[in-house]
């Protein structure tokens, strides 16, 4: 079928069904260049492509996960703390309730701060991943 | 309280803008991509603002004051769980699920799972979200405009912003209101924190009110000058220490007119009864408000059924957000992974930033305006505050400032959760073109209106809450193993989002009802997370795994394009590949059919 479409001319190509459409690709975009022969790997599922991606899965995934376990681990104590510890909850300082500053301004520094970090070493996995698809 | 001509102004202005701003975004608006994605062409740092304009609802702008001021700082979990939401939004899901190249959710499903009839079951859940999230938006600017412009009644409200939102998003789509929420996210921002900042000046320099208790005493706050207060609604209110006051209207069933002491217990006081109240009464509660200022002031006070329901919202938040398809549909607006995930990081700061004041404002309304304790109306705490400290001008200008603020909340929310149920509703049901879009967007409002208009008006915040749970209990699993585990099937997220979405809904009809014959239900069905999330994520895993034959062939591949480095080029976007590039309307699919028809006849 496919086969029927390489020697049809210009008119034929308008009239046929969609799927047999041919993407057409203009440029590549300029990252792209210097990598094609791993990224044919890649695309092939080769056994070694398959391990590039799956150790990639793996570190990215381990990462968010002990993000996501520090930062609530953190958060979810405080209610725990003031249930067990109402002197804890009634703790003044500076004449301001400290439960009211956990609460209320420190979770938003905390989780920023938390996301910055994230950010930066997702980004490295992904640049470590690249640079090793890239020999 | 009088008419409030600043108040009606400052709407005015702030609509007028969100129409010129549409206006502005759609004019070259037309395909579409430009509908549903804005071209995949929208800067993080811009998209980070509209995602915070769209999240800002009238659960962050008013609910969260409202409740801090009725149960404390405990509610402040509400506002710690969305920042967080958005934290795990960025671990867990932002660039894999840009660079599925997905339209809406269930295009998402479609393209990882390869079943169309799962591709069903996701819309339908898109929807009933997209609902139960939209309608307390609608009922809140009811509320709002019948708060600041006396007199009006409750619809009026729901139609100006259903107006304006649907002629925002008939006249371009993503791409116009991606401005509009950005241009809101500020207005709100200035909204909150011009009062937050002249009201904390006005309680410093002249302190809490005459006759007030303190917030660190164990007393209960009191009115500090001769109050009227009128009821909306009929409301249960708990009595604690015996007030002298005088009734007009029915109270427990009866007909009350005149002078009255109440002794402590509980009274069923019906709608439109007028209650005055002498200076020095204690200010008797709805019920579920916490009496006394030292338990009020202490986080966790309400015991272990308080501490579940904590921890049930917590885990709510933490996990609806990113279920949420309203605010997914917003990161496949970026042009690629990175940008998505540099534009939640940059959504924790916008949202942390803004987040710093609810509190604040619940603080000072409990010294000001206890007597929205007696109404239960605490959601409007923030609207008439100002007017409470400042009885002059200057008060009803920051009020103003607020209520525009409230609008900006209703409108940017309630445009994004259109174009997303929209967005859904033309792909799945017919074939995703701008008519279709169209179409769409009149026939997905007229259900959330008409329930708007008819339901009962609960707290604004709750209803958001059940929409993130049922988002926690479906969409949120189904990401989290879509996107990080090669084992999913569709007959497992299939399985595991009906179980999720069924056990909220019940739990969700169960709660409305006992709303109305007694408030029986226990706390876990107005909280289901903490339950239903570990049953749905379960419930997937372990069908999954018994109908392991069934994994998408083709797993391998699509976890490379989920996780490879943008440079690499993966990214494909299916839009493209479904709809035809740059396809406006039926004309060139029309020409398509004619030529293919001559073909054949050929």
């Amino acid at each position: 079928m496919t086969g029927e479409g390489e020697d049809g001319g210009q008119q034929e190509g308008v009239t046929r069904r969609p799927q047999r459409r041919k993407k057409v690709v203009l440029a590549e975009s300029k990252a792209t260049r210097g990598v094609a022969r791993t990224i044919v790997e890649l695309e092939e599922q080769t056994s070694v492509g398959e391990h590039l991606v799956r150790s990639l899965v793996r570190a990215q995934f381990r990462t968010a996960l002990t993000m996501a376990l520090l930062t609530m681990v953190t958060l979810a104590s405080l209610p725990l703390l003031f249930y067990l510890f109402p002197d804890f909850a009634d703790l003044t300082v500076f004449g301001i309730r400290l439960s009211w500053v956990l609460l209320g301004a420190a979770p938003y520094p905390l989780i920023y701060g938390m996301g910055v970090w994230f950010v930066r070493r997702a980004e490295r996995h992904e640049r470590d991943f690249v640079s090793m698809v890239d020999r | 309280m009088t008419f409030n001509l600043w108040a009606c102004a400052c709407i005015v202005v702030v609509v007028v803008l969100t129409f010129y701003l549409g206006y502005y975004g759609s004019r070259t608006a037309n395909t579409t991509r430009d509908f549903l994605v804005a071209r995949r062409r929208v800067s993080a740092n811009q998209n980070a603002a509209a995602i915070s304009g769209e999240f800002l609802s009238a659960a962050s702008f008013l609910g969260i004051a409202g409740l801090v001021l009725k149960e404390g700082p405990d509610q402040l979990w509400y506002a710690i769980g969305f920042t967080a939401g958005y934290f795990a939004l960025l671990l867990f899901v932002a660039a894999p699920l840009r660079r599925s190249g997905a339209y809406t959710l269930p295009d998402f499903v479609e393209a990882r799972l390869g079943s169309k009839g799962l591709r069903g079951v996701a819309a339908i859940v898109t929807v009933a979200i997209g609902y139960i999230y939209l309608i307390p938006q609608l009922q809140g600017a009811g509320l709002t405009l019948a708060t600041v412009v006396p007199g009006t009644p409750e619809w009026a409200g729901i139609v100006l912003v259903t107006v304006v939102v649907i002629v925002n998003v008939l006249s371009g789509g993503m791409r116009a209101i991606t401005l509009v929420q950005a241009f809101q996210y500020w207005v709100k921002v200035f909204a909150i924190t011009a009062p937050a900042f002249v009201l904390f000046t006005v309680f410093v320099v002249g302190g809490p009110p005459e006759g007030q208790h303190d917030l660190t005493s164990t007393k209960i706050p009191v009115f500090t000058a001769d109050t009227t207060v009128t009821l909306d609604d009929s409301v249960r209110i708990r009595v604690v220490e015996p007030i002298r006051l005088e009734v007009n209207g029915v109270v427990d069933g009866m007909p009350a007119n005149g002078k009255a002491i109440w002794l402590s217990g509980v009274k069923d006081v019906s709608a439109h009864t007028r209650l005055s109240f002498p200076a020095g009464a204690t200010v008797p509660m709805v019920e579920g408000a916490t009496v006394h200022n030292s338990d009020w002031l202490r986080p966790q006070s309400g015991g272990r059924s308080a501490l579940f329901n904590t921890y049930s919202l917590i885990f709510a938040t933490f996990l609806g957000i990113l279920g949420l398809p309203h605010i997914l549909a917003r990161f496949y607006t970026n042009p690629d992974g990175r940008s998505a995930r540099r534009t939640t990081l940059h959504v924790l700061l916008l949202l942390g930033a803004f987040y710093l004041f609810p509190a604040l404002l619940g603080a000072l309304a409990r010294l000001y305006e206890p007597g929205l304790l007696v109404t239960g109306r605490t959601d409007t705490a923030l609207l008439l505050l100002p007017q409470a400290m400042l009885p002059n001008v200057f008060g009803q200008m920051i009020g103003a400032l607020a209520a525009a603020g409230a609008f900006a909340a209703f409108m940017s929310t309630s445009s994004g959760l259109l174009v997303s149920l929209a967005g859904v509703v033309s792909t799945d049901v017919s074939r995703g073109r701008v008519r279709d879009f169209r179409w769409s967007t009149l026939l997905v409002m007229v259900v959330p209106v008409a329930a708007a208009l008819g339901l009962r008006s609960h707290d604004v915040s709750l209803g958001v809450g059940m929409a993130l749970a049922m988002a926690a209990s479906t969409f949120c699993p189904l990401l989290i193993l879509g996107i990080w585990w090669r084992g999913l099937t569709w007959i497992g997220a299939g399985a595991g989002m009906v179980v999720g979405g069924v056990c909220v809904a019940c739990a969700m009809i169960t709660d409305i009802v006992s709303g109305y014959t007694g408030d029986w239900a226990p706390a876990l069905l107005q909280q289901p997370a903490l339950v239903t999330v570990p049953l749905a994520f379960g419930t997937m895993i372990i069908v999954s795994k018994a109908t392991h034959r069934r994994r998408p062939e083709e797993v391998n591949r699509i976890m490379l394009r989920l996780h490879a480095p943008d440079p690499l080029g993966f990214i494909k976007d299916r839009d493209v590949l479904r709809f035809g590039e740059g396809q406006s309307d039926g004309r060139h699919r029309r020409l398509a059919i004619r030529s293919r028809l001559r073909a054949r006849r050929s």
